[in-house]
């Protein structure tokens, strides 16, 4: 059969057999999509301003118009502090939005030794004077004219895709200071574009840095300041139609630059899902998954990025890579995908992904288990991956975050709930001695058909038990879950009010769990003090996922930096002392952020010499002239 | 090169150190029954998850450490898993403390009663408590005392107690337990037993550092145990141990803790309780029997004045910042950590440094009472065969307490009592060891302690006279030596620049490094600082005016000749020591002489040349000087141990050594030998690893 597929009459049965899939996927479409998908298989025309939001997608091409340059998310969505001492949450977009938050000022405050009378706000204005004029090549700019693929050298389209959301990036940007900037933006439609794209890149020696939904958070976007060559960011946000949908095999074939909630909801209109929840999934892209090696939340049922991809195209300076054929596995040698697969932009650009679909579950429940210490739930949570029945996802929060995550419940609505609350909390500290600074959270979601559902909750229950769990309600689960999506308003909130924060992940075998959290917390409240923060900072972690053999840990650390003259520098310093910590201890150096230029100095230590090598090489066969030069990794 | 070097200095007359509280003022002013039942509650560790002493060894017998090593003695031996536990659980239960506070307010009770009629006072630095609190709340805590006396123990526990700290588990020798009933008080008050020596029984290692690990982590207790690991007999500060420190440290290496304070605590004493007994045991004569006149005299001891007590809480040391920027802890990333495994070299170096570090510590923080500078004054003269008049005495006292100050002595001299009374004071409470007669002072040689006041006084042997002058000599010494830290590096300097060839810095320095790295199994010399300590020594000689150094000499002063010629003598006895143990050596010893055989030959061969006026200095009699030469001896390979038993090689650079240390200036041949043996300074980490409880099984 592989014979068989690697033939040239093979390939062209191949392309018969996707066009007429193609076809039968636009059928399964609502009609108001039947006719961009029909046409799937070539280019879009170029387009108008307007054509995502008229399509359904998300992300336009002037990302300005729906969202912030100097903070995370939509414009019409933020945390405030109102008069009357409550938080608000405006705009209409999430389940929080609109809602009254009366605990988090004073969690606020109380954490951090801020206050709301001390604000450090943000320019509000991009100034496009401060943005440095773009550094041309007249050649490549008259030979991509040709082409008809859609370019602009506008400031604030620059300014845009010149940062990820590092502290580092937003702190700047916040203060109205803009560093090096791509000094063209170019949007191509789809695959031939790009290779158009990449061609002329190659032959005028120009800088390509692919750029899908901006989320990074290891300074991939940053343009190498050493980079002398013109540097175009290849935006990858209209790339985003899902060109075929293969029910018999239950896979769906996306362009790259599909951000999540759109690659979501459009196969939800089929019925189907991916499953690949990852925090960010609201801005993130396919391509920036493939690129970074992306965990999801769910990754217990639906495997994380790797497990999910079937097929991929990348387009490199030395042509189009990809696999002949769809098998589901493959011993031929090394896997090539591999190469691809957490390349962070070095190599190429992907283009087109292969994906596994699953159908949207018939059910979904929420539920939570607190636990007397973090001790006891991470035995649980050990115990639950030894007997290999984690639900979709499973969150040990400590008690720093259980405490914050209940500064984010919304103002109740009627007197018995919050009596039920009192009764709770009574119930478990009092009658049941958890001492509420020690006591944890572990949030659940479980999914799939609903009697399962109910068994498997059952099964995960009775293991809490023997860890002196007890079940929590779904409510505390959901709102555990929902901290993940507004955790980054909450950062531009703290910014507002001279607190900084961070998160980072790293990934850390079983028996080091423990002492992973416990070290990296502690280095972080030492750092802070040696380095001269003067209120002591919130230094708190989560357990996210399990695996067989290890867990992923989630730290978030946070600070007030009055009194500091560079706060920026000290968070750094910290930052580092924190992942030297976690490297110390047996800890990865990312679980999914990746590495980017902000991890790069300890590549060589965790990959050895010789791994680094290997590496270098297909940079070296792929990219001789670094084309790629966005510098991540190594 | 020593003279370019950088180190900055610190001058040890700025150490800041803090003010003494006496704890047993309020002990004589209130009820002793009130107190041992008083409420106590301490602050414990913040992270500590509450157990029990039994629990504790549950948590040892479950653990993947052990259990790993019983299935590995179980494949070696053959012997059966249930077989193998069992004996562990008896291991277990052997060594076990069982902590409990009604034993603990027992002792309370009955130490109350016995120190205040022993002791004028025990006084204790309250900043030092304070420090203590703090720490034990942070971090796993392991209390590092001073080991002087059977006391030391007890008298931490009452300490901790009295101050409401938590109550200190102690890592305590074996030799306890033959007193059954005690053995098992000790164990209810905190100790632990453990073996002098297990060699390489693997499973005894695992449950030992295992249950100590546990107790640890765990935050359970304060751990405490002596880094000396015995009493040292001499007051000086003996070498290191480090297989306990290793075994602390070893969770902060693996990450199974953020961090661990180390806090070395100095106890000194006006007045040791053992004075005679050490000197007895260090020469090898037997004690008195034990029987009802034994018990007669024990309430003696309890009659008489011991004086005060000095307790220094350190500052607490990181292991942390120890090893920062020196162990690479992701080492341990590839290998389960429960298996065992030797420490890399970097752990090791640095353990032993640490080791050496603390036990400097403990030096620098134990408190000289003006009895250490008078006795040192008071041996030398007594070298010299003249008694001296009192007055000169205070004079010579005075002026040694600010030369000794000014090298940074944590002295307890009272300024606003004349001098006169300060020493005349100072004499009367030990006046075992000196006698005054027409104003004049010597060192009390005459007494006869056999003759009780109603038998005749026998004839003694000319031997056995000698040996009961040299009681008193050695208890005498026992004191100068707490002083010796103090001196010890001008002292160095100041030999050598008596025996260098010329007053050139380098050969100077040279001589001083040879010197140093022979007195270095004798003295806390850090392993690694030759340079350091020759700048330091330079340092102060230079501040005291007695030494002019520039970049090419070393030059006395006019003025410096008088400190120089007592520092020399302070070092002279443990030269003429070492001399005359390689003239034993070379002249007497036989082939086939055993470790074993040693200390007695040796001291027949020094005795013969005592007796025959051959020799100045009766503490050559000393065990621990005789054995502290072989182990130089042996370091520096001019010995040799063949198959654990002690076979002499008579190398050449013996002699040279017996030609060139004692003997003035410009000996041929001298500077060929230090030479050689500069070079050999950073070996000598290893012979220092060498202990029952260090080994690890191999």
């Amino acid at each position: 059969m592989a014979a068989n597929g690697s033939g040239g009459g093979g390939s062209d049965r191949q392309r018969v057999a996707q066009q007429r899939l193609r076809i039968i996927a636009g059928h399964l479409r609502r009609p108001a999509d039947d006719d961009s998908d029909v046409r799937a298989a070539e280019c879009k025309a170029p387009q108008s301003e307007s054509d995502a939001s008229a399509e359904g997608k998300t992300v336009p091409r002037r990302r300005q118009e729906i969202m912030k340059w100097n903070g995370w998310g939509y414009n019409d969505t933020r945390f405030l502090f109102n008069k009357k001492g409550q938080t608000e949450f405006t705009g209409k977009r999430y389940r929080l939005s609109g809602m009254i938050l009366p605990g988090l000022q004073d969690w606020f405050e109380n954490t951090f030794g801020a206050s709301v009378h001390h604000k450090s706000p943000a320019t509000t204005i991009l100034n496009s004077s401060a943005v440095q004029p773009p550094t041309l090549n007249e050649a490549f700019v008259e030979e991509l004219k040709s082409t008809g693929v859609p370019f602009s050298h506008d400031a604030e389209d620059r300014v845009f895709r010149a940062n990820g959301h590092c502290l580092h990036e937003i702190f700047p940007l916040r203060e109205g200071k803009i560093g090096r900037v791509p000094d063209t933006v170019v949007w191509p439609n789809c695959h031939n574009d790009v290779v158009k794209i990449v061609e002329l890149a190659c032959k005028h020696n120009v800088c390509l840095i692919p750029f899908g939904g901006g989320t990074s958070v290891s300074s991939a976007l940053e343009c190498p300041p050493e980079e002398t060559r013109s540097i175009v960011s290849l935006d990858t946000s209209q790339m985003n139609r899902i060109l075929w949908i293969d029910e018999k095999n239950l896979t769906a074939h996306v362009e790259a630059g599909i951000i999540g909630q759109d690659l979501e909801r459009l196969l939800n209109e089929s019925g189907y899902c991916t499953g690949h929840e990852p925090d960010s999934m609201e801005f993130s892209s396919l391509g920036g998954w493939v690129a970074t090696r992306a965990s999801g939340m769910k990754k217990n049922i639906y495997g994380n990025i790797e497990d999910l991809v079937v097929h991929l195209k990348m387009v490199t300076p030395q042509g189009v890579i990809e696999k002949s054929c769809q098998g589901p596995r493959m011993s031929t040698g090394p896997d090539i995908h591999h190469f691809i697969l957490g390349s962070e932009g070095t190599l190429g650009v992907v283009t087109e992904v292969t994906m596994k679909i699953r159908p949207v579950p018939e059910y979904q429940k929420y539920g939570s288990v607190v636990f007397p210490d973090f001790e006891q739930g991470v035995a649980c949570l050990r115990e639950v991956a030894r007997q290999r029945c984690a639900p979709a996802s499973i969150r040990l929060m400590d008690n720093k975050q259980f405490q914050f995550g209940h500064a984010l419940k919304p103002q109740v609505s009627s007197i018995f709930t919050s009596f039920l609350d009192g009764l709770k909390k009574f119930y478990i500290t009092k009658f049941k001695g958890f001492d509420p600074n020690r006591l944890c959270v572990a949030t659940l979601l479980f999914e799939g058909d609903r009697e399962k559902v109910l068994q498997h909750e059952k099964q995960v229950y009775d293991i809490a038990a023997k860890f002196g769990g007890l079940a929590a309600g779904e409510d505390n689960g959901q709102r555990g879950y929902m901290l993940t999506f507004v955790i980054a308003y909450l950062r531009d909130l703290g910014l507002d009010y001279y607190v900084i924060a961070e998160s980072f992940e790293t990934s850390v075998p079983w028996d080091r769990v423990l002492d992973v959290c416990r070290n990296v917390k502690a280095r972080i409240v030492r750092e802070c003090k040696e380095k001269g923060v003067q209120f002591s900072p919130l230094s708190t972690c989560r357990v996210t996922q399990t695996y067989d053999a290890g867990a992923c840990v989630y730290f978030y650390f946070a600070f007030n930096y009055r009194g500091l003259s560079d706060p920026i520098h000290v968070f750094e310093q910290v930052e580092h002392a924190a992942r030297e910590e976690i490297l110390a201890n047996g800890g990865s150096l990312s679980h999914h952020h990746g590495v980017g230029k902000l991890r790069k100095q300890w590549m060589r230590d965790t990959v050895s010499n010789v791994g680094i090598g290997m590496l270098k090489s297909v940079k070296d066969y792929l990219d001789p002239n670094n084309i790629f030069g966005n510098r991540n990794l190594y | 090169m020593a003279s370019t070097s950088g180190y900055s200095h610190r001058d040890p007359m700025l150490k800041k150190r803090d003010e003494f509280e006496d704890l047993l003022e309020e002990r004589r002013n209130s009820s002793d029954l009130r107190y041992a039942f008083r409420s106590y509650s301490p602050v414990l560790y913040k992270e500590l998850s509450p157990c029990t002493a039994s629990s504790l060894k549950n948590m040892v017998l479950q653990s993947d450490q052990l259990r790993f090593v019983i299935s590995q003695v179980c494949l070696e031996t053959g012997r059966a898993v249930d077989d193998i536990q069992e004996e562990a659980s008896a291991i277990l239960e052997e060594m076990a403390h069982n902590l409990q506070l009604s034993t603990v307010r027992f002792f309370a009770f009955t130490l109350c009663k016995v120190f205040k009629t022993l002791f004028r006072s025990i006084c204790v630095n309250e900043e030092g408590i304070q420090r203590l609190q703090q720490a034990i709340q942070e971090h796993p805590v392991v209390l590092l005392p001073s080991h002087r006396s059977y006391m030391d123990f007890l008298l931490m526990s009452y300490i901790m107690y009295t101050y409401d700290v938590a109550l200190p588990v102690i890592a305590a020798g074996m030799d306890f337990m033959g007193m059954k009933f005690v053995g098992e008080m000790l164990r209810m008050s905190g100790a632990f037993f453990i073996r002098r020596s297990f060699g390489a029984d693997k499973l005894y290692w695992a449950i030992f550092s295992e249950y100590v690990k546990t107790m640890v982590k765990n935050g359970f207790a304060p751990v405490e145990f002596f880094l000396e690991g015995t009493r040292s007999r001499t007051s000086k500060s003996l070498t290191p141990k480090l297989g306990l420190l290793n075994i602390v440290m070893d969770p902060f290496f693996k990450g199974e803790v953020f961090d661990l304070n180390l806090v070395p605590v100095s106890i000194s004493y006006e007045r040791i309780l053992e004075e005679s007994l050490y000197a007895r045991e260090l020469l090898g004569v037997p004690k008195p029997k034990e029987s009802t006149s034994g018990l007669i005299k024990a309430r003696k001891v309890l009659s008489e004045d011991y004086g005060s007590i000095h307790v220094y809480f350190g500052e607490p040391v990181s292991v942390r910042s120890l090893a920062q920027g020196k162990i690479d802890r992701s080492q341990f990333n590839l290998l389960p950590r429960h298996i065992p495994r030797r420490p890399s070299e970097e752990i090791s170096n640095l353990v032993n440094d640490s080791a050496y570090r603390l036990v400097r510590a403990q030096e620098e923080n134990m408190v000289l009472k003006p009895w250490v500078l008078l006795a040192s004054l008071l041996l030398q003269s007594h070298h010299q065969n003249q008694a001296t008049a009192l007055e000169e005495l205070t004079e010579q006292a005075v002026w040694l307490r600010d030369l000794s100050r000014q090298y940074g002595a944590f002295l307890h001299w009272p300024d606003h009592v004349p001098p006169s009374e300060v020493v005349s004071s100072s004499l009367s409470l030990h006046r075992g060891l000196v006698t005054i007669s027409e104003g004049r002072v010597q060192l009390a040689l005459e007494q006869a302690e056999q003759s009780g006041p109603g038998e005749p006084p026998r004839a003694a042997t000319p031997e056995e006279e000698l040996l009961s002058q040299a009681v008193t000599i050695l208890s005498c010494a026992s004191y100068r030596n707490q002083a010796l830290h103090i001196f010890l590096r001008p002292a160095l300097l100041a030999s050598a620049v008596h025996a260098a060839s010329s007053n050139n810095k380098q050969e100077v320095f040279n001589s001083f490094s040879f010197l140093r790295n022979m007195l270095s199994n004798e003295f806390i010399l850090c392993p690694g600082a030759t340079v350091q300590d020759f700048e330091d020594a330079c340092f102060l000689l230079v501040k005291t005016g007695a030494l002019q150094v520039s970049q090419q000499e070393v030059v006395v002063t006019e003025r410096g000749h008088r400190t120089l010629a007592f520092l020399t003598s302070v070092l002279d006895p443990f030269l003429q020591g070492y001399q005359v143990v390689c003239r034993f050596l070379c002249e007497e010893a036989t082939e086939d002489l055993t470790e074993k055989q040693f200390v007695p030959a040796v001291r027949k061969f020094i005795l013969k040349l005592l007796l025959a006026g051959q020799l100045r200095y009766t503490e050559v009699l000393s065990s621990d000087l005789q054995k502290n030469s072989l182990a130089a001896l042996l370091r520096l390979g001019a010995v040799r141990k063949i198959k654990g038993e002690c076979l002499v090689l008579k190398v050449t650079s013996m002699f040279l050594l017996q030609s060139g240390a004692g003997n003035s200036k410009g000996q041929q041949g001298d500077g060929e030998l230090i030479g050689r043996h500069s070079r050999r300074e950073t070996s000598d980490s290893e012979s220092r690893r060498r202990s029952p409880v260090t080994q690890r099984p191999r």
